[in-house]
């Protein structure tokens, strides 16, 4: 290897470490708020290069058909809460948020899916079905038991993460798909090319990494999020919702997935499960950053991107098995430096 | 049920399985072989996640690596399975052993999501290997053989399977009820109370993965030489999960649970496969998972503890009679009375910036009883937490029985001779009385795994139960041995941990404001019960509120005040200096 | 019509009660307390008041049942609780903290800005220290940044659980005196504390709670004197 393959290997690295890194902050968000580990995320990822590549060849996406489905559980499962509660009066609310809003953006796909829209206008599309996807998961599999512990809530997620996969090959078909590069673009950097889509990825992921930074920093709503994350019952005894926490948490956890879904569509060919290993490889660079510190889950993500990426061009056969045993040493170090409360579940 | 009704269920259970082959049909056999294959590695899993708490998503990996040694041994070398079977453990074991030692140290989730990950590598190496065929695999694996007998049919190799199964059954019954396995299901719950008992918690743990790993390799290596063939997609992240499924639908607690948790995933995926087919044709294989998966989530929302416990509850708890005398266990030597026992010498702790305790020096008198009071947040819970290693000193030093024991963990300590109890009670409430104090003769017995598992332990636990049984008389809760813990009023629950204390026979009991919550009957009884214990040459050391509580029992008195010592002396001293009185009244008098 | 009745309620963790049968009133503007030994329960009654914990019984606020109430939904009554463990954001600004004691608040932001201002003057350290991180302040700091938070909810009633703990006799004066002067604002105070004397001094009447149950009560002025109290409670055998 010389230096010049290094130095491609390395922005290669960078590149799809870029959208580990968004993924995994997601992972971290999700996880920090709610305590779940949302293991299908990588899942959601996948599906939204799965709908983008449907609207580009002009397909109905099978999305539509799974926010309808979930929408409906939902709604239905809000409704028996409210009934048995006794407070049918926020039926209207519920179907408002449960129904209506879920599948305004799958109708408007559901009508225009037979012509080629402007690439801007499907990538805008494509996010907007995806979005609700996480927080209906929320309403259906973890509300019912959000007082479950962590261990409890990750055998769940472990569990809807084939859900989701089985419904993927269900509702997308086995065949993988690429769509075309957002931009046809070359830069020469230090004598090294460039590829115009891995700068938009590095571009999109710093953009979006500081728009949450902003939204933490400065709204109430992200104050409150970042509060609920600190200290469970002080933020109860604030008035903050948990559930509505959670779900603030779900759609933002849900936008970093469905950007990076684009981000990564024209990069690899995408199939129904691809999402579970691209999901998985973000969640060394999370465990990296303890689940706890952006920053350092972030640079975690990336160093997973280039040892990726050198692996695969030192034994291809054998990159994930080295993508995936890096974590053992991580989690030895981790096991030194962790102070990790005293997790006494008593049951 | 009676001894006997239990004996006769039994052994007519045992009649109607090993008589199967005469009478089912060959398919139905193989549906029993594999609901016998699958129900090892569940079992692994009731011990490992339902009894110690470990959940793990890599099970069926553990499965793989048996399979594929194996069918190395066999197919590709050409030796007897029964030299498979060697290496299928050795190698499991060993390659458990080290992954264990690396991840086991991280508690609750990470261990968990670690497991996904080495379980994946591990799916992904039998896959990319070319001297193990790779993603096409093993073919044509010989049969077992007992002598000439070649286990061929599904009607053979299903003895084997199931005296296997039955077999680690009884091993498994036998080790949770010893000495290791009261230890194994008190890691529930945390280490702090684990370790203030003695209990190496992280050896606990690394035996309880590998025999978690070894039910999975025994798994791995019928199945492989039952299907004669191996490849690596039954042993994927999806078959891992599906054991784990087994284990908590059945009741991941039971060991029971195990074989009717893989009874139900087994015939429920067969009657799927032919019920799907006719609902969605050709879809049928993506909708088995989604089906799966789907139930499993259901049934973590609304039945957690699984089929176990949910029948359990009609069948009448069988009579246990109080366990009979026996030679008492060997006891310490008290150290001669009015000798110093212990040396508190300028500690320091700080959190941060805050300083809870600072250069506290004090002396522990053998055969006195020293109370420790102070303001709430005066920092008497964080000395105590130093003394007995649950906190490491900033600074300075504690010496014990002669012994600097500054640095050493709550482990060590305890094993030197501390016994403690907590501020906020720990007990293992799903445990029972006489099973939480047992867990206190931890230190003072010997047997380990594997003559647990061969019930070699039994004169030992008989005289360790006479040891319990004596301290829950003490402490007047000998009357319910059996009687769950968590059922207890919080009094009874503050006095059964001293009882658990006592039953480490230590030199000296640290007492954790044992008085709080107890009623006046109650804390006189205590009183009574610490001033024998004085008579018996038990050094005790207590941090308490109470002041009426503590003036009448004590001997001497350290009074403690924004992590300083305020003073020091005989209760009386203590009760007319003004300092205290100041401190005592909150300042606002 | 008592602005807080708490009637008949009990907690248990699995099968061990810890509050039993317990019913007591707070009028309006009133400041009562409850005085009793460690592990007597009194944490548990208020942690079950304000809906974080399950209990029987019946608790009415402001003429309104809230027994089946989420714990947002009487916050957001003006029912608050500053917690024994304080439970600050030790990772946020002291001004984050006080600004999300208010999010319960629909009164607009300049209502908001006058509420801060007024938790300000009360207490000039936290204007000092406000870009400071919560978790650096000192003992008392952190207790008057948890009063100061509870106040930003513009409360009727509020309850503090042992505003006392581990602070130097000189601050759990001033935290007293505090206590005092905010009745003066109109609020009505839940007192739960260990330092019998002081509670009473500061309450016009108090409940004394035993292992779960209340065992006395009566105004603060007859507590005071009764001899069994001061035995127990009051300076154990020190008279």
């Amino acid at each position: 290897m010389n230096a010049q393959i290094a130095a491609i290997l390395t922005l290669d690295g960078i590149a799809s470490g870029a959208i580990y890194v968004l993924i995994a902050i997601g992972f971290v968000l999700i996880f920090a708020v709610t305590r779940i580990i949302f293991v299908p995320f990588g899942d959601i990822t996948a599906f939204t290069a799965l709908t983008l590549a449907s609207l580009e060849n002009k397909h109905l996406p099978g999305t539509v058909g799974m926010v309808a489905v979930l929408a409906a559980m939902a709604t239905l499962m809000e409704i028996f809460s409210l009934w048995r509660k006794g407070t049918l009066g926020r039926v209207p609310r519920a179907l408002l948020f449960y129904l209506i809003l879920p599948l305004i953006p799958a109708g408007v796909v559901w009508l225009t899916a037979g012509t080629l829209l402007p690439t801007a206008l499907r990538i805008l599309l494509t996010v907007a079905v995806i979005l609700p996807i996480p927080p209906l998961l929320n309403r259906i599999v973890y509300q019912p038991i959000a007082d479950a512990t962590v261990l409890l809530l990750l055998i769940v997620s472990v569990a809807l993460h084939f859900a989701m996969s089985g419904l993927g090959l269900l509702f997308f078909g086995p065949e993988g798909v690429r769509t075309q590069g957002f931009v046809d673009y070359t830069a020469i950097i230090a004598g090294t090319p460039v590829s115009g889509q891995a700068i938009l990825i590095l571009g999109s992921a710093i953009f979006f990494s500081f728009l949450l930074y902003l939204f933490f920093s400065f709204t109430l709503t992200g104050k409150a999020l970042h509060a609920t994350a600190l200290n469970r019952t002080g933020a109860r005894l604030m008035g903050i919702r948990p559930q509505q926490a959670c779900t603030i948490a779900f759609l933002l956890g849900a936008l970093l997935a469905a950007i990076s879904g684009i981000l990564i569509a024209p990069v690899n060919t995408i199939f129904y499960d691809s999402g579970f290993l691209i999901g998985l490889k973000s969640f060394v660079g999370a465990i990296i950053g303890g689940m706890v510190s952006f920053p350092v889950t972030a640079i975690g993500s990336m160093l997973v991107g280039i040892l990726e990426s050198f692996a695969a061009f030192l034994s291809s056969p054998f990159k994930d098995v080295i993508v995936f045993s890096i974590l053992i040493p991580v989690l030895l170090w981790r096991s030194y430096t962790l102070v990790h409360a005293e997790d006494e579940d008593e049951e | 049920m009676s001894r006997q009704t239990t004996l006769a269920v039994g052994a007519l259970v045992l009649v109607v399985l090993f008589g199967a082959p005469l009478y089912l049909a060959p398919f139905t056999i193989t549906l029993l072989n594999y609901i016998g294959v699958y129900a090892l590695v569940a079992l692994g899993l009731v011990l490992l996640t339902g009894n110690a708490g470990m959940v793990s998503f890599g099970q069926a990996s553990f499965m793989g690596i048996a399979a594929y040694a194996t069918g190395w041994t066999s197919a590709v070398m050409g030796y007897s399975p029964w030299l498979g079977l060697i290496l299928a453990l050795v190698a499991t074991g060993l390659i458990a052993a080290i992954l264990g030692a690396v991840t086991l140290r991280l508690g609750g989730h990470f261990l968990s999501l670690s497991t996904i990950a080495w379980g994946l590598a591990i799916y992904f190496s039998f896959g990319n290997i070319p001297g193990l065929g790779a993603f096409d695999g093993i073919p044509s694996l010989p049969p077992i053989s007992i002598g000439n007998l070649a286990l061929i049919e599904s009607g053979q190799i299903f003895y084997l399977i199931w005296i296997a199964l039955l077999l680690s059954m009884l091993a498994i019954h036998n080790l949770l009820d010893s000495r290791v396995g009261r230890a194994l299901r008190a890691l529930r719950g945390g280490n702090a109370l684990v370790e203030s008992l003695g209990i190496n918690a992280l050896r606990v743990r690394l035996a309880t993965f590998v025999i978690a790993a070894l039910c999975a390799a025994l798994s791995g290596w019928l199945y492989a030489h039952m299907g004669r063939f191996v490849s690596p997609t039954p042993f994927d992240v999806t078959a891992s999960i599906i054991a784990l499924m087994m284990a908590m639908i059945g009741g991941a607690g039971y060991l029971l649970g195990a074989v009717i948790g893989a009874a139900i995933i087994v015939l429920l995926k067969n009657g799927i496969q032919d019920i799907l087919p006719r609902i969605a044709p050709g879809a049928s294989g993506q909708l088995e998972v989604v089906v799966f998966a789907s139930l499993f989530i259901l049934f973590l929302q609304r039945a957690r503890n699984g089929i176990v416990p949910f029948i359990a509850q009609w069948i009448p708890e069988p009579h246990r009679e109080r366990p009979p005398p026996a030679d008492a266990l060997p006891r310490q030597t008290q150290p001669a009375k009015g000798t110093a026992l212990m040396q508190v010498e300028a500690v320091n702790r700080r959190f941060g910036g805050l300083i809870a305790v600072n250069d506290v020096s004090f002396e522990v008198h053998a055969g006195e009883i020293l109370a420790l009071i102070g303001p709430n947040g005066a920092g008497k819970t964080t000395m105590f937490n130093l003394i007995t290693g649950a906190l490491t000193p900033s600074g300075g030093r504690i010496v014990f029985a002669g012994k600097d024991i500054t640095k050493s963990g709550a482990c060590d300590i305890a094993s030197s001779g501390i016994a403690r109890t907590f501020q906020h009670v720990k007990l293992r409430p799903k445990m029972t009385l006489i099973d939480n104090v047992l867990l206190g003769t931890y230190g003072r017995t010997k047997s380990g795994f594997i003559r647990s598992a061969l019930r070699l332990d039994r004169a030992e636990e008989a005289r360790s139960r006479h040891e319990a049984m004596r301290q829950l008389d003490r402490v007047g809760l000998g009357d319910r041995p059996y009687e769950l813990a968590g059922n207890l009023p919080l009094g009874n629950q503050r006095v059964l941990e001293i009882a658990r204390a006592l039953a480490a026979d230590p030199v000296l009991l640290v007492l954790d404001e044992p008085a709080a919550g107890l009623r006046r009957q109650e804390k006189l009884a205590l009183a009574e019960l610490l001033r024998t214990l004085r008579a018996e040459g038990l050094t005790i050391l207590l941090v308490e509120h109470d002041m009426e509580f503590v003036m009448g029992l004590v001997d001497r008195i350290v009074v403690m005040e924004f992590g300083c010592k305020l003073c020091e002396g005989d209760p009386d001293t203590v009760r007319t200096d003004t300092r205290v009185q100041e401190a005592y009244l909150g300042g606002v008098a | 019509m008592a602005l807080l009745s708490i009637e008949n309620v009990s907690v248990s963790y699995g099968k061990a009660e810890a509050v039993r049968n317990v019913s007591l009133e707070v009028d309006r503007g009133q400041i009562v307390t409850v005085i009793g030994p460690n592990g007597a329960g009194k944490t548990s009654l208020l942690t079950s008041a304000i809906g974080m914990i399950p209990a029987s019984g019946r608790v009415v606020f402001d003429g309104v049942d809230i027994t089946s109430l989420p714990t947002e939904d009487r916050i957001e009554m003006g029912f608050c609780l500053v917690p024994e463990r304080r439970e600050l954001f030790s990772e946020m600004s002291v001004y984050d903290n006080l600004l999300l004691g208010a999010y319960s608040r629909r009164d607009g932001s300049a209502a908001i800005r006058a509420s801060m201002e007024e938790v300000y003057s009360r207490f000039p350290r936290l204007r000092e220290r406000h870009t400071q991180k919560a978790g650096t302040l000192s003992g008392g700091e952190r207790q008057m940044l948890a009063l100061g938070r509870a106040l930003m909810a513009k409360p009727k009633l509020l309850m503090l659980d042992e505003p006392s703990l581990g602070l130097a006799p000189l601050i759990t004066r001033e935290i007293f005196r505090i206590i005092a002067s905010l009745h003066e604002t109109g609020v009505s105070i839940l007192l739960v504390e260990q330092n019998a004397r002081a509670a009473l001094e500061t309450a016009s009447f108090g409940y004394v709670m035993e292992t779960g149950e209340i065992v006395h009560s009566g105004s603060s002025a007859t507590l005071i004197d009764d001899p069994r109290l001061i035995a127990t409670y009051l300076g154990g055998g020190a008279h």
